[in-house]
């Protein structure tokens, strides 16, 4: 089978998409001629013609804007906001709009968009080209919100969100384009090419949406985590010898509240990793809902690893990014509780 | 040298009159009617942008239609459109008591509206879309949709197409072109574009039609659907209804009074017209010259339709709070029912007593409709929406959370 990198394995997605579909279109910030300021585009407008991949306008908010009103006459848009930490300008048009067009209309106009967003740190990308936005959408009903951790994933959930007809936010972790990340900044990064999970199949396929992965079995602890932080986490667990089962949630909305009861019900602990900030953030919803339905089963408080409640810098990028020593503790700690 | 510096002041732009004051309309330019060019519809957009500034008008103070303007349409079109406005008129004043009553929480009106959207959904085909806001109903209405459907919606009954889920009079059908409408201001005016662009992509003969007000196009939505309409060409009508107030704002809020809103399309080299609001004719026309163009691959075209808000802007609302209470009877363009009527009076094909008999017609017609909306129920009363509907629709298909919080609610 092939190797790709996440980049060659989400415009692979796109590519078989728009082959197969005549109503899908990509479009965004840089996407057409250029291919997109990290190539996940690259050869698509060559390839489909500029009414089908082309360039916009920079503008957020019209490129989501303009995405539902061709949703509603019947294509599949599949949007690109070129960082996460851009999304601000169209949040309206995400939240107000898409998200509800099926329900207050009934069903009568729907808005089987993709918005696709580099998220994530770990590139020195300090405050507007790290951020991880993931709450701000799981909290909005009517949208699905999918985060890929590795090239097989992203490309099958790719496939699936441009197939499913409902609003999906597909976020991808920048950090993990060219390679997995555990965290380990100082060491050379290990390209997709030899990583297992690297192997995508040239054609269609989907992954799920609303199912998790187990990444490492293990009976001691669960780590519900996604993204980048499930090589973190991986890396935490071997580093540390606890053994812990790594949950890869790759859909948080909505979410695989099976596998995470699955789980935690045989582990009797459960540690959250994310990199975005804790207040608020996703794992408060994962905590809650552990305790809510696994209560009878925990041994352990559970525990959240996540970006500090401040913006994201950029001189303090490690001490900053939840890496495999802070993960590693709270792994320790919660065996210890 | 020193550079010279000043103590700043901020300007807060108000209107010239408030409660209390004499309605002033001194300072509007009303050309004659008649007086303005008709361009072809593929002249270029650089020669056209005088007409960004002035006012397209067809009927005259006596009710002649005069001018390049004028629209080739029937008599038989001419009673519609009336019929249509008139209609629009007795409902909005049925349902402005209905709300009264307590029949439903909430009601917008279009009083000195009517002849905008009565008048443009004449110049689309089937098929096109509007994009509307909350005050254009009569994009429904003269689309034959029915009475009792819209007094559904505004009831929240069961027999309410959108479940109950929507503020009264955030209408949605497809089948009518009719764009879900939202809370949300100026959302839909890049929506409308984005719709118009897929036409394109698709190679489709439909066009999309943008609505928004005077207030709203301070929304960025505004101004990226102006460019976006502008950059790919897209087969677009982008309306502005400047009725001059939103809320309690006076336009120039919006800085509505800057130049002219239509002159916010020059600067994309958009077409943009100002046309007379409560002139049907007018209105028709500009919408049958902007269709065209659209569907000539022309490229878009915005329209600023010059109006008068003469209710308030809600039933939440107030206006004699914050300008003068006979300000509407002041408005130099008149009222677009009168003028109409006028106008098919003097054709000879309207008179007097008909005028008054189809009053009593469309309020017999109205109560009709109201009578079986209520059958079915009022907001608060008779057969509602299930609970069930609180949880449909979220999704194509309902995941596992929803469910298990629809069997939490007991349905
Ligand atoms: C984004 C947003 N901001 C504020 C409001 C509250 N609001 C509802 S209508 C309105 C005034 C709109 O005025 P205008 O665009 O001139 O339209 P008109 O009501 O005069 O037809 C406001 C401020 C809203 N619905 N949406």
């Amino acid at each position: 089978m092939p190797r790709m990198t996440m980049i060659e394995a989400i415009r692979s997605a796109m590519d078989v998409m728009m082959e197969r579909d005549k109503t899908v279109v990509v479009f965004g910030q840089d996407v057409g001629y250029f291919g997109g300021v990290f190539r996940c585009t690259q050869g698509l407008q060559a390839k489909y013609g500029k009414a089908r991949c082309f360039d916009a306008p920079i503008s957020e908010l019209g490129i989501v804007g303009a995405g539902i009103g061709m949703a509603a006459y019947g294509l599949k848009p599949c949007l690109e906001i070129q960082f996460a930490d851009y999304m601000y300008p169209a949040f309206d048009q995400i939240v107000s709009e898409a998200a509800r067009l099926r329900y207050r209309s009934a069903g009568e106009f729907t808005c089987p968009i993709v918005v696709r967003m580099p998220t994530g740190g770990g590139i020195f990308g300090a405050q507007t080209h790290s951020q991880s936005p993931e709450a701000l959408f799981t909290h909005v009903s009517g949208l699905k919100v999918v985060v890929p951790s590795n090239p097989h994933d992203a490309k099958g959930l790719l496939i699936a969100a441009i197939e499913d007809p409902d609003p999906v936010i597909f976020l991808e972790p920048k950090r993990l384009y060219n390679g997995p990340f555990d965290g380990h900044h100082d060491r050379p990064v290990t390209p997709w090419s030899k990583h297992e999970l690297g192997e995508v199949a040239d054609g269609h396929y989907t992954a799920p949406l609303g199912k998790a992965v187990v990444r490492r079995s293990g009976g001691a602890v669960t780590i519900l985590t996604y993204g980048t932080m499930v090589h973190v986490a991986q890396a935490a667990a071997e580093e540390t010898g606890v053994d812990a089962e790594v949950i890869d949630l790759r859909t948080l909305l909505p979410l695989d509240l099976d596998a995470i009861m699955e789980s935690v019900k045989k582990t009797g602990r459960c540690v959250v990793v994310h990199e975005a900030t804790l207040t608020s953030g996703f794992g408060a919803e994962l905590a809650a809902l552990v305790q809510q339905h696994c209560f009878y089963h925990l041994e352990a408080p559970v525990a959240r690893v996540a970006g500090w409640d401040t913006p994201y810098p950029h001189a303090q990028e490690w001490d900053y990014f939840p890496g495999p020593a802070r993960v590693g503790q709270a792994l320790l700690e919660t065996m210890g509780a | 040298m020193a550079a010279q510096t000043t103590h700043l002041s901020l300007t807060v732009p108000e209107p010239s009159v408030r409660p209390g004051d004499m309605p002033d309309f001194s300072g509007m330019q009303v050309p004659e009617a008649g007086s303005v060019r008709r361009p072809p519809v593929d002249e270029r957009p650089e020669n056209m942008r005088d007409l960004a500034f002035t006012i397209v008008r067809v009927l005259d103070d006596t009710g002649d239609a005069t001018g390049p303007w004028t629209p080739d349409l029937s008599v038989a079109e001419l009673q519609a459109g009336l019929r249509h406005m008139m209609k629009l008129r007795v409902y909005d004043a049925r349902m402005l008591i209905a709300q009264r009553q307590g029949k439903t929480s909430f009601y917008m009106q279009h009083l000195g509206e009517e002849a905008i959207s009565c008048a443009f959904r004449g110049a689309l085909l089937p098929g096109d879309m509007n994009f509307p806001t909350y005050r254009q109903a009569g994009l429904l209405i003269a689309s034959g949709y029915p009475m009792v459907s819209m007094m559904c919606q505004v009831y929240s009954n069961d027999g309410d197409s959108a479940r109950g889920r929507q503020l009264p009079v955030f209408y949605s059908s497809k089948e009518h072109g009719f764009f879900s409408i939202s809370g949300n201001l100026a959302t839909q005016y890049i929506q409308a574009v984005g719709w118009a662009m897929a036409s394109a992509i698709s190679g489709d003969t439909q066009i999309a039609a943008a609505w928004i007000g005077d207030g709203s196009t301070a929304e960025s939505d505004f101004h990226a659907a102006l460019v976006f309409a502008s950059t790919y060409k897209a087969p677009v009508v982008l309306n502005i209804v400047n009725n001059q107030w939103a809320i309690s704002t006076f336009q120039g809020i919006a800085r509505g009074d800057a130049q002219t809103l239509a002159a916010r399309g020059l600067g994309f080299n958009i077409p943009s017209l100002r046309v007379d609001g409560n002139d049907y004719l007018a209105v028709r026309a500009a919408a049958d010259w902007a269709a065209e163009r659209a569907r000539r691959n022309l490229g878009p075209t915005l329209v600023e339709y010059v109006t008068y808000r003469s209710g308030g802007h809600s039933t939440s609302d107030d206006p004699s709070a914050y300008r003068p209470r006979d300000e509407g009877s002041a408005w130099p363009l008149g009222d677009p029912v009168m003028r109409l009527k006028t106008h098919l009076v003097r054709l000879g094909a309207w008179s007097e007593e008909r005028h008054v008999q189809a009053e009593a017609e469309f309020l017999e017609e109205v109560i009709a409709a109201q009578k079986e909306a209520e059958a079915i129920g009022t907001l608060h009363t008779g057969r509602r929406p299930s609970v069930r509907d609180i949880f449909e629709d979220v999704y194509a298909v309902m995941p596992p959370h929803l469910r298990r919080q629809r069997q939490q609610a007991g349905v």
